[in-house]
């Protein structure tokens, strides 16, 4: 009898670490930058390339900064759930058109609707670089005090955003 | 004639795979060039994962190519760059993580593992030897034995 329960335990555990490791998701590595102050930039707005923008500009205010491209196919799944969700008013979300071209991003946004109370051009990556970005779309959460504080990777959905976004929002703005 | 020309053709295709492997944009200075491929093939690919930055052809690969050789130009040291990368994507850049608290399991994990089979070899052959009693054949079992040994060899 105690020949088998040796393996059968062995079994177990096996079965018990394959549960675990098989719900991971291997594309969602934990970023570095959460609780760190947002890395700065100053980027021309989308919309009027004359002007500018800065995450200084927000200090003082919740925001969401959502990274989206006209290419990213996963954005458009996305689009929806964000144009939905910026008509709840509840915190105002900022886009990053990453690496896209100004007429595509134009032209998605008029077709498909602008849930952005300003998007932002990353035209060469750099600031995508800086914010860790390695699969469009990615949501960041960050606070009052410009700190990001937490990061979504991949598409948001209105399970996400009930269940994880609203409740933090909420919660920093006190 | 046209054989010839057929041949050329055919040495010419063969080679293109040569040319291929040239077609990572090559910085102009080769000092830059070797030092940025020796780092790149340590870190990995966030896109595609279980390639090297050096090995990808993904879009944010070719972006941190880019970054990394402009670095080493702006006269950053290796450690610094692979600094620059582990703040933005985490240890999982690396491809050799550093040895601290969440990685001791990866790192030191696969030794107790092997520590655990030697002390369970140890114990089972220690255990095996305690049960095997040295017996001797009696006239009969020893006769039959070799009847038995023979008769194989016959057979053979």
């Amino acid at each position: 009898m105690k020949r088998f329960l040796i393996p059968l335990g062995i079994f177990i555990v096996l079965v018990g670490f394959l549960a675990v490791g098989l719900r991971l998701n291997p594309r969602e590595v934990p970023s570095p930058l959460i609780n760190k102050p947002a890395p700065p930039f100053t980027l021309p707005e989308l919309t009027d390339p004359q002007r500018t923008f800065s995450q200084k500009d927000m200090l003082g205010k919740v925001w969401l900064l959502n990274v989206w491209a006209s290419w990213c196919v996963s954005c458009r799944e996305e689009h929806p759930v964000l144009v939905e969700f910026s008509k709840r008013n509840i915190v105002p979300v900022y886009g990053l058109n990453y690496k896209d071209d100004r007429k595509d991003a134009l032209a998605w946004l008029a077709r498909l609707g602008n849930p952005y109370t300003m998007s932002i051009m990353d035209r060469d990556g750099r600031i995508g670089i800086d914010y860790g970005v390695y699969g469009v779309p990615e949501t960041y959460v960050i606070d009052k005090q410009g700190v990001i504080r937490y990061k979504q990777i991949g598409p948001v959905t209105p399970e996400i955003l009930d269940a994880k976004i609203v409740p933090l929002v909420k919660k920093l703005q006190g | 004639m046209m054989r010839y020309v057929l041949l050329v053709c055919a040495a010419l295709l063969a080679a293109a795979p040569l040319y291929a492997k040239q077609a990572v944009p090559a910085g102009d200075d080769p000092v830059v060039e070797k030092r940025a491929v020796t780092l790149e093939e340590q870190l990995r690919c966030l896109v595609c994962q279980n390639q090297t930055i050096a090995e990808s052809r993904a879009d944010l690969a070719l972006d941190l190519k880019k970054e990394i050789r402009e670095q080493i130009r702006a006269g950053k040291s290796d450690d610094q760059i692979k600094q620059f990368l582990v703040d933005r994507y985490g240890d999982f850049v690396l491809y050799k993580p550093p040895f601290k608290a969440t990685t001791v399991l990866l790192w030191a994990g696969p030794f107790a593992l092997l520590l655990v089979g030697v002390i369970v070899l140890f114990v089972y052959l220690r255990r095996r030897r305690a049960r095997i009693v040295q017996t001797s054949l009696n006239d009969e079992q020893r006769s039959r034995a070799e009847a038995l040994l023979s008769g194989g060899k016959d057979r053979a």
